[in-house]
């Protein structure tokens, strides 16, 4: 602060109102009076004798008034204290942030005035366009039959789940089966899902090939199992060699795999997680499909079933009918709905585009150069001084570190100094200091030599100047935050002054 | 390929820098019998043909002309400012702000949402967001079976058919019990709660329209020991009595009406607003206010321990993402609009109800009357609700949601009104009622 008040200009008075320090909440620019839009006024009875006195709030919400431009120019600003994928490379791993075309943005734009209670005949278009998608991720998946309901991976985790459940029940073994299988470097929504689903997690161990122990995991199979959870390729970005044994062994118990779709970027179009043995999958489609990320969601998470699951499938399906397409109607043996309506149908129409856009051949060349640039990554970061968590060849991502004794957190503040983003951080939890880097295959190779040229600079800055590298970052709009008086005493909303102070 | 941008020198340079022999090479892992199966999808597109492919499905869509669906999803004045901002790159391509000090666009607008549902309902604490309102009933149970320890919740019919699906979904395997209050005179009347009730859920305005006592069923739940679940409508608030007014414990609903076009009834966001009390048992995302090392006000996602990647299987729920996009149309679009806006608009549904009621009536319409209601009411009709909103569509109409038959109203519809409903959508609908012989047997041929 001193610095900025040694200076001759600008004068700090002068540009308190622009200063980032000081940026001010939304309803800190409020001015009674001031509004930015107006709807139709409709002039009529009042509403204490249309809805009764009793219904009525007393105090009017304080939402902030502000003008047009002011609000612009609020969320404008807003917009540039914030790393995007349009704006920084954003390699998270596990999390697919590829470019977003802008082509499907203005197909999206063509869906939007549709009311989910319009009658059949009306939404034809957009029918048509959800039972192709259906159809499209049948195909990709290998599997039998695909529900567009849920809105997140989590949530077609959570439907993938409850059908496996549904489906014992049916089978009479609903009681006997009661564990849930992940591995030790899965997602943590997975032992959450099944956790919600009332059934119990045992995690079985990785293996020092960076895959399932399969022995251990053969060891914790039984009759109680009633489902296996992998990604495949898994979180360190391995593929299951032994996928079809697993499946194998699984099954031979009467368990089913479920598949989760968060790291099908790897293998989309070249390989199905059907073909290997699964019985359930969910997709990501914010992943895979490039629908946008939007700042944590919405998401949107299809499920895709093996025909013995199907009757459990969430309605409603889409169908077509000869000519005529139709949402489905009573599925007697299904989990219900897991939302209302059909899904998050913006999102469905952009994942639609990007298939129709690239074709078969399109989606081969994303899976092989996202391959391509998580490896070529992968080398640069162990020339540039990183360790590298099961250093073979790898699929989609990879798991790093730093050498011991160097923090991942340092390193990752550090890089914001640079404008890049850094990779996921402390996960998977079963490496030490993880740094999980995902390019995918949007990425030019020049982009990432810079990436790696940041990395062995802010390495070599960590060895040579450890003090250097705990004041980063220093170039951004806020610095390191306090999380701990975050959590310890919650500010959850903005305190309003009174007019009197 | 489109969004690919190596080339052939480019796979060779990488290829040699990984020393990797070709890029099928790259896939030696995977299972030689698993490898490029026959996958049969449709012949790629190029921007030009794709958008023209588009046209020709929306074509077959219908998108304008006289609207009176609700149902829980409304066509509201969204003004052009909303989208524009929302949609600006860094909001739409950014994700979770894992890295507070290059998030604090996503995370400032999160904690004014938070604030903005906190006035909207009176309650003090806001998630992020979550899917959908349907969705958010659900959790809201689940939130308060983990509070209480109890092992049933009492749900009204007045609350969204399509919620109570939801509701049904995620509790049968946990072995809830779910008790269904049926409606009297369109509204719930005050059910018995026993000890072992967790929660009571009421729906105002419920699906039918109408205004419930919802004082009197939070009362109801809170002498039994157990929470009061209100799902409300965020357009409404502008005008009703708030969920913290009459001592609700948690509100929940959808937000799509605040600020999100229909798109066919998703994305939209789910909201959930809760008492102090129930912070910790709260699911979904919570952003805080803190200071940097400088001591400057910043932002950053707080109390994690709630969530699945710290918790895994111990934690409140699997949600891991929220529908941030739609929750920044609904926080910007309120900065828009204003208490002022926003109170307009809901006394323009309101009143266009009113006088769609009164006209429709005056006609010979059979309205069911029973209850106070806000911008959506029923309607009696001589045949499937299927058909008649089959006849409407054909006219150029999209109204009439179905009322199902556990209703116990026969075969009856729902309209709703907007702000954006002009005299004319009136007319055309009196007329459509009349010509179809929906306004009684006798008005046919009558002018409205």
């Amino acid at each position: 602060m001193s610095a900025t008040s040694s200076s001759p200009l600008p004068s700090v008075a002068a540009s308190d109102r622009f200063r980032s320090d000081t940026f001010p909440l939304i309803f800190e620019r409020s001015s009674p009076g001031r509004r930015a839009a107006r709807p139709p006024v409709t002039e009529g009875d009042d509403m204490a004798s249309l809805l009764g006195a009793e219904h009525l709030r007393a105090e009017p919400p304080r939402l902030p008034e502000v003008a047009e431009l002011d609000l612009v120019r609020h969320y404008t600003q807003l917009a540039h204290r914030q790393f995007s994928i349009d704006g920084n490379v954003y390699p998270l791993g596990s999390c697919t942030m590829k470019y977003n075309p802008k082509l499907h943005e203005d197909v999206a734009e063509r869906f939007l005035d549709l009311h989910p209670y319009q009658d059949e005949d009306s939404v034809q278009g957009i029918l048509e366009l959800l039972c192709e998608l259906q159809t499209d991720l049948e195909e990709l998946t290998g599997m039998d039959e695909v529900s567009l309901q849920p809105a997140a991976g989590a949530h077609g985790e959570l439907a993938g789940i409850l059908m496996i459940r549904a489906f014992h029940m049916a089978n009479g073994e609903g009681e006997q089966r009661r564990v849930v299988i992940c591995p030790d470097g899965a997602h943590g929504t997975n032992p959450a899902t099944a956790a919600m689903a009332g059934y119990d997690v045992v995690e079985v161990p990785t293996g020092p090939d960076g895959e399932v122990d399969v022995e251990a995991f053969q060891a914790a199979l039984g009759p109680h199992v009633a489902a296996v959870m992998l990604t495949n390729p898994n979180t360190l970005g391995i593929f299951e060699t032994r996928i079809e044994e697993i499946a194998e062994r699984a099954h031979e118990v009467g368990a089913q795999l479920y598949y989760d779709g968060a790291n099908l970027n790897a293998i989309v179009g070249r390989a199905r997680p059907g073909d290997m043995g699964f019985d359930v999958v969910h997709l990501n489609l914010h992943k895979t499909f490039t629908t946008p990320h939007g700042g944590g969601g919405p998401g949107t998470g299809p499920v895709g079933v093996k025909s013995h699951l199907a009757p459990y499938l969430p309605a409603p399906r889409i169908l077509q009918e000869g000519e005529r397409f139709v949402v489905e109607g009573e599925r007697a043996s299904s989990i219900g709905r897991m939302r209302s309506f059909y899904g998050n149908v913006g999102n469905l129409v952009r994942a639609w585009a990007y298939i129709r856009r690239l074709g078969l051949e399109g989606l081969k060349r994303v899976s092989t150069i996202a391959v391509l640039n998580a490896n070529y990554l992968r080398v640069r970061m162990r020339e540039a001084g990183y360790e590298i968590a099961f250093d073979r060849v790898n699929m989609h991502e990879f798991v790093a570190r730093p050498p011991a004794g160097i923090r991942t957190l340092d390193i990752a503040k550090a890089m914001l100094d640079y404008g890049v983003h850094p990779m996921t951080v402390y996960f998977p939890l079963v490496v030490r200091e993880a740094m999980m880097v995902e390019p995918t295959e949007t990425e030019s190779l020049e982009t990432l030599d810079a990436y790696a040229a940041v990395l062995a600079e802010v390495l070599e800055t960590a060895q040579r100047d450890p003090a250097a590298l705990a004041e980063a970052p220093r170039l951004t709009p806020v610095r390191r935050l306090d999380e701990v008086a975050a959590a310890r005493r919650p500010v959850l909303r903005y305190a309003f002054v009174d007019a009197a102070d | 390929m489109p969004y690919v941008p190596h080339t052939n020198d480019d796979v060779e340079r990488a290829l040699a820098a990984i020393d990797v022999a070709s890029l099928d090479a790259l896939f030696d892992d995977v299972p030689h019998s698993l490898l490029d199966p026959r996958i049969e999808l449709p012949d790629p597109l190029d921007e030009v043909a794709l958008l023209r492919h588009a046209d020709a499905l929306a074509a077959r869509n219908h998108t304008a002309g006289p609207m009176f669906l609700g149902g829980g999803v409304r066509q509201h004045f969204i003004p052009s400012v909303t989208p524009r901002l929302a949609m600006q790159s860094e909001f739409v391509t950014a994700y979770t702000p894992y890295q507070p000090e290059v998030s604090q666009g996503v995370l400032q607008s999160t904690f004014e949402f938070q604030t903005m549902m906190s006035e909207l309902t009176g309650l003090p604490v806001s998630n992020a967001s979550m899917y959908d309102g349907a969705s958010s009933v659900a959790e809201a149970a689940l939130l308060a079976v983990r509070q209480t320890g109890r092992e049933t919740v009492i749900v009204s019919r007045g609350v969204h058919p399509e919620s109570r699906e939801v509701l049904q979904t995620y509790l049968w395997p946990l072995g809830i019990d779910i008790a269904v209050v049926d409606l009297e005179d369109l509204v719930t009347p005050t059910p018995s709660v026993g000890d072992n009730v967790a929660c009571v859920i009421a729906q105002t305005p419920n699906f039918l329209g109408a205004l419930e006592p919802m004082p009197a069923l939070s009362e109801a739940a809170h002498a039994a020991g157990a929470l009061f679940v209100a799902v409300v409508d965020p357009l409404s608030l502008a005008v009703l009595a708030s969920p913290g007014a009459y001592g609700a414990d948690i509100a929940v609903g959808d937000g799509q009406v605040i600020g999100n076009p229909m798109q066919y009834g998703g994305p939209s966001f789910g909201f959930m607003v809760v008492t102090e009390a129930l912070i910790r048992q709260l699911p979904g995302r919570l952003v805080g206010q803190t200071v940097d090392v400088d001591g400057r006000r910043a932002f950053v996602l707080t109390l994690q321990a709630r969530e699945q990647h710290i918790r895994r299987s111990k934690a409140k729920s699997n949600i891991c993402s929220n529908h941030q996009l739609a929750a920044l149309m609904a926080t910007i679009n309120l900065a828009a609009l204003g208490p002022h806006g926003l109170r307009e608009m809901a006394e323009g549904s309101v009143r266009w109800a009113h006088r769609l009621a009164d006209t429709l009536e005056a006609a010979g319409a059979d309205v069911v009357r029973g209850a106070r209601f806000f911008n959506e009411f029923v309607v009696r009709v001589d045949r499937e609700p299927r058909e008649v909103r089959h006849a409407l569509a054909l006219r150029g109409i999209r109204a009439g949601v179905g009322v199902p038959a556990d209703y116990g109203l026969g075969h009856a519809i729902t309209l709703a009104t907007t702000e954006l409903t002009r005299q004319d959508d009136v007319d055309a609908l009196v007329s459509a009622f009349t010509a179809l012989g929906l306004a009684g047997g006798q008005t046919v041929g009558a002018s409205a």
